[in-house]
């Protein structure tokens, strides 16, 4: 029986901890395409590396079955990979750093940006809960204007069993897709 | 949980827009900005030109309280905010009996102040209620016009309770401050496809009972149907893009209207051929089993 691979896609706003939630739940170490950011530079004052192209991230269910997580580059200069990982992906999560509003703005653009790629199902990721400056969910879903329909959900990327809970609710969103 | 920024980010009329639908209780506190030399903030999109220099808050310039979603009392940061100043501003005292008044009355609250002014005939409780509503409002619309100051909102901190306060419905204000609003650049930021349309929200006749809408907007809501584009509803009432963007966006914030795909609308225009464009990208077709197995999986994690 041949192998089925489906895919995922892991977006939102630069910083928002795209890469640790790959790495929380990945069943390999992700490979990154990090590349080490100019001192001086803007994102340097965030971090010290950043995705250039995308991380990836592997769950094997069996055999004949692979869920491959794609993290897609926060960077606005590197948007024209988007769409291209956006190809035939099950579903979506966009990040959301919970304690950083002046990122909300990229992340509602983002959200609808990928809305536009195409209809998949999608979820909403609160992340950095565990922030003290973060903001609660039902905040933020004012703040992004998420319709009510769509899961918005709080969510700490270092965190397996967090990580799991926002794939999952994913997962149901997909089902409950199929049904209708 | 916190509920910290700059107006940079998220504007007065989000915050307005924020308590009002989440009929949260507190107060709203807005500082002066205080650059921190050398150190920036990104927007999210590891851009150069979108990342500024970082702003931390500085001496507080205004209080706004809201009690389950409604706006009852602000005031700034210095003393103006006495009852016989809020009274004198509104015309109703002299300077002369508002200096008097300040002195001799300076140990009682505001409430036991009013009742007192009252009794002897200096105003009525209505000027009362009225004045200290417009300076309420005259601060609030002045913060409006803000756009680069650090806020805080402290959930469940009211003022004391010998403080007058007076409620006002937040979507009058939200409406009149976008009136107000000068700036077009947030506006096509925040509404930047004028080929979507617009719909009522659920139970649309509570949502505008006690609504103060101008002409302009009745005539926009007058066209408000989810066949027209807001393009479409402004070439019909003779608006530009900026009117008609102030007008929705004003409406918008008020939760008066929402915001939805015309029919037949595809994805957002393209300045040129994109591969979903050309693909018509759809999710792919599998077996409910395959998403099955998947939560099995994920779940045994």
């Amino acid at each position: 029986m041949p192998m089925q691979t489906v895919k995922m896609v892991i977006t939102g706003p630069f910083s928002a901890g795209k890469t640790e939630f790959i790495r929380s739940i990945s069943e390999i170490d992700v490979v990154t395409t990090d590349e080490k950011i100019a001192a001086g530079s803007a994102e340097f004052e965030t971090k010290e590396q950043t995705t250039v192209a995308m991380d990836f991230g592997r769950i094997t269910v069996d055999d004949d079955l692979v869920l491959y997580l794609f993290g897609t580059p926060g960077q606005r200069r590197f948007d024209f990979m988007w769409e291209i990982l956006a190809e035939g992906m099950l579903g979506f999560v966009v990040m959301v750093d919970s304690a950083k509003p002046e990122t909300f703005r990229e992340a509602k653009s983002i959200l609808e940006t990928f809305r536009a790629y195409a209809p998949t199902p999608y979820v909403v990721a609160a992340n950095k809960q565990d922030h003290p400056e973060a903001w609660a969910p039902e905040d933020l879903r004012i703040a992004l204007r998420i319709e009510e329909n769509v899961k918005l959900l709080p969510c700490i990327a270092t965190e397996k069993e967090s990580v799991k809970n926002v794939l999952l609710e994913l997962l149901y969103s997909i089902l409950e897709e199929m049904d209708t | 949980m916190a509920l910290k920024g700059n107006l940079a980010d998220f504007s007065t009329t989000q915050i307005l827009n924020l308590i009002n639908l989440a009929r949260k209780s507190g107060t709203l506190h807005v500082y002066e900005p205080v650059v921190v030399a050398g150190e920036f903030v990104d927007a999210g999109t590891g851009r150069e030109e979108d990342r500024r220099p970082k702003v931390v808050p500085g001496q507080e310039r205004v209080q706004i309280a809201f009690k389950d979603g409604q706006l009852v009392l602000a005031a700034t940061g210095n003393t103006d905010g006495h009852l016989a100043n809020v009274l004198h501003k509104a015309g109703k005292l002299n300077a002369d009996q508002a200096r008097v008044i300040r002195e001799r009355g300076a140990k009682y609250s505001d409430k036991a102040l009013a009742l007192m002014l009252i009794n002897a005939n200096y105003v009525t409780q209505i000027d009362v209620v009225r004045s200290i509503q417009q300076h309420t409002l005259d601060i609030v619309y002045d913060v409006m016009t803000w756009n680069e100051e650090p806020f805080a909102f402290e959930e469940n901190v009211l003022p004391p309770p010998e403080k007058i306060t007076v409620p006002i419905d937040l979507k009058n204000v939200i409406i009149e401050g976008t009136r107000r609003a000068q700036e077009v650049k947030p506006l096509e930021d925040e509404l930047p496809n004028l080929d979507m349309a617009l719909k009522f929200p659920d139970a649309p006749g509570d949502k505008f009972r006690g609504i103060h809408l101008g002409v302009e907007e009745w005539r926009v809501v007058s066209f408000i149907n989810p066949k027209n584009s807001i393009r479409q509803i402004a070439k019909a009432c003779n608006m530009t893009d900026t009117e008609i963007r102030r007008v929705v966006y004003g409406l918008l914030q008020a939760g008066l209207v929402e915001l939805v795909k015309p029919p037949g609308m595809q994805a957002p225009a393209q300045k040129t051929p994109t591969r979903a464009s050309r693909r018509q990208a759809k999710a792919p077709a599998i077996e409910k089993s395959v998403v099955q197995r998947l939560i099995a999986k994920i779940k045994e994690a």
